[in-house]
């Protein structure tokens, strides 16, 4: 039987979920409200995190430049989106929001730029 | 002649762009801000990680991007910004004293100041860690800025002491580049940071969180080696055979942040030695008429969004004072922390029929806990909550026509 423990982040108070899988349904316990169950069940059947990072950037202000995904891309191709984002150098100028990654490691989610970086 | 300014902000960061935007926006015409880095955004430029914004913007951002809608906001105004300046003193009459490259020692008369100059991290020198003064000890703050904005990955093995926001935060970004993290030690029982961020940082990447240790020795000859980490009984006195050694070229504090009021201690304006901010009113004006402080640098926040919408108050409170000169003496009274609450904010308040927003902290974590707030003796408001974490700063926004006599106030919470 599946068993999957977790603390639920919906509200500061930090419930210790239990989700088991049985008979194809799964099931949620320790929660204290309704909003743990989805949030239990997301983290097992397709959990989902932003990712932010930095890239090379060169003529500018700073020699970094901070990206995020413009969505969340599945837990497991942090790593691999990692790898993807520290093979790219920009140049300056680049504007907030610009796409510096179109479709990440093959999903529909782009890695953006968080802010502006001046040349200079 | 002096440079004269209705108001002048010190610090360009979350609280300095938002209070500089209160002043300009609720009629100060001449506004300028003074930020001593190359850039505005303070702090905010290295926490690249995202859950900025919620309240203020209603929606999710990275810190760089929060900081560029403030600046975006700010170019819509004709408020002066001067970058690489230093503030060196102010006074009480409102000079402010500042230098920078190009325009040398220069002296301006301001009208109003609004002091915004955030904090500092608390380094191993404040909390007394044993053994050699090796490199690569440093506070995770220092860390993140030579990783995020300068492209340096300051270790390879490393351990975090403290599990506030900023120390979670580094555990997810070492390991990211490919540092390895071999665990965050927390002195108290229960972690300082968001149990986002505990999920998100820690358990997303299995790293250990050692509640109620601390570090026993560092060694290493230049450079860090080897930390031990001992279990802590309930006094904080560490207990024999719960050494654990790690092997680790790197050790990061995440220890605690002190509000930089130095500018404000030398002429003498009343602190608060709790926050190690100012003393504030509920206009976030200091003892010192016409000097207001807001942001880190009057408490410590965990979030930018209630950064802002304390800063921008205080800067419209500023332009009020400088159009106005509105110098209410009367009805002042003052609100206390009492059972479990560690400090509230605002110190005073002016009876009138607008609303107050309280902050305060609660000084451990409790369940099912009853809020009340008192005017002397007798209790004015209830407020139940099902949890109240030290982490958390409690925001409750009260109108002061509740408040009929002149006792002082008072915040209290008990279990229920």
């Amino acid at each position: 039987m599946f068993k999957k423990e977790m603390t639920c982040i919906v509200c500061p108070r930090g419930c210790i979920l239990t989700v088991t899988k049985k008979d194809g349904d799964y099931q949620v316990e320790g929660n204290l409200c309704k909003r743990g169950i989805n949030y239990g069940i997301k983290e097992v059947i397709n959990p989902v995190r932003q990712v932010t990072s930095t890239v090379k950037i060169e003529d500018s202000i700073h020699p970094r430049l901070p990206v995020v995904t413009d969505k969340e891309i599945s837990k497991d191709l942090i790593f691999e989106v990692m790898d993807e984002i520290n093979k790219v150098t920009l140049k300056a100028p680049i504007h907030y929001r610009d796409i510096i990654i179109k479709n990440i490691c093959g999903t529909d989610v782009n890695i953006i730029a968080s802010r502006s970086m001046d040349h200079i | 002649m002096m440079n004269q300014y209705d108001v002048v902000v010190i610090g360009g960061g979350a609280g300095g762009m938002s209070s500089a935007l209160g002043a300009y926006q609720n009629g100060a015409k001449k506004v300028l801000l003074v930020e001593r880095d190359i850039e505005l955004g303070g702090i905010l430029q290295q926490c690249i990680h995202n859950g900025f914004g919620l309240h203020h913007y209603k929606e999710e951002l990275t810190g760089p991007a929060y900081a560029e809608r403030l600046k975006q906001e700010l170019m819509d105004t004709e408020i002066d910004i001067k970058l690489q300046t230093t503030v060196l003193k102010i006074t009480k009459d409102k000079e402010v004293h500042m230098m920078n490259e190009k325009d040398g020692y220069q002296v301006i008369q301001a009208k109003a100041i609004i002091a915004s100059n955030g904090c500092r991290e608390r380094t191993r020198h404040q909390i007394d860690i044993p053994g050699k003064r090796l490199s690569g000890i440093m506070t995770a703050g220092l860390a993140q800025r030579y990783l995020n904005i300068d492209g340096y990955l300051v270790g390879k093995k490393v351990l975090i002491l403290g599990s506030g926001d900023i120390g979670l935060i580094m555990a997810r970004r070492m390991t990211l580049e490919g540092a390895k993290v071999l665990g965050v030690a927390e002195i108290m029982p229960y972690s300082n940071g968001l149990n986002r961020n505990i999920v998100q940082c820690l358990h997303d990447y299995d790293i250990p969180l050692y509640l109620s240790h601390t570090i026993a020795k560092v060694s290493g000859n230049d450079r860090l080696e080897q930390v031990t980490l001992s279990e802590v009984d309930e006094k904080f006195q560490m207990k024999e055979g719960t050494n654990k050694t790690f092997e680790v070229d790197t050790l990061l504090l995440s220890v605690g942040l002190i509000p930089d009021n130095k500018l404000l201690t030398d002429i003498s304006v009343k602190m608060n030695p709790i926050t190690n901010g100012a003393y504030v009113n509920d206009k976030y004006q200091t003892n010192i008429e016409g000097i207001f402080a807001c942001g880190n640098s009057l408490h410590v926040h965990d979030l930018v969004d209630y950064v802002s919408e304390e800063s921008y108050e205080a800067g419209k409170n500023a332009a009020n004072y400088v159009l106005h000169q509105n110098k209410v003496k009367q009805n002042i009274i003052n609100v206390k922390s009492s059972d479990h609450i560690h400090y509230v904010i605002p110190n005073q308040i002016m009876l009138d029929n607008k609303n107050v927003a309280f902050k305060f902290r609660v000084t451990k974590p409790m369940e099912k806990a009853l809020i009340m707030i008192k005017q002397g003796n007798k209790i004015v408001i209830e407020i139940k909550k099902r949890h109240l974490l030290p982490a958390e700063m409690e925001n409750v926004k009260v109108n002061k026509k509740v408040f009929k006599y002149d006792d002082d106030i008072s915040i209290e919470v008990k279990g229920v």
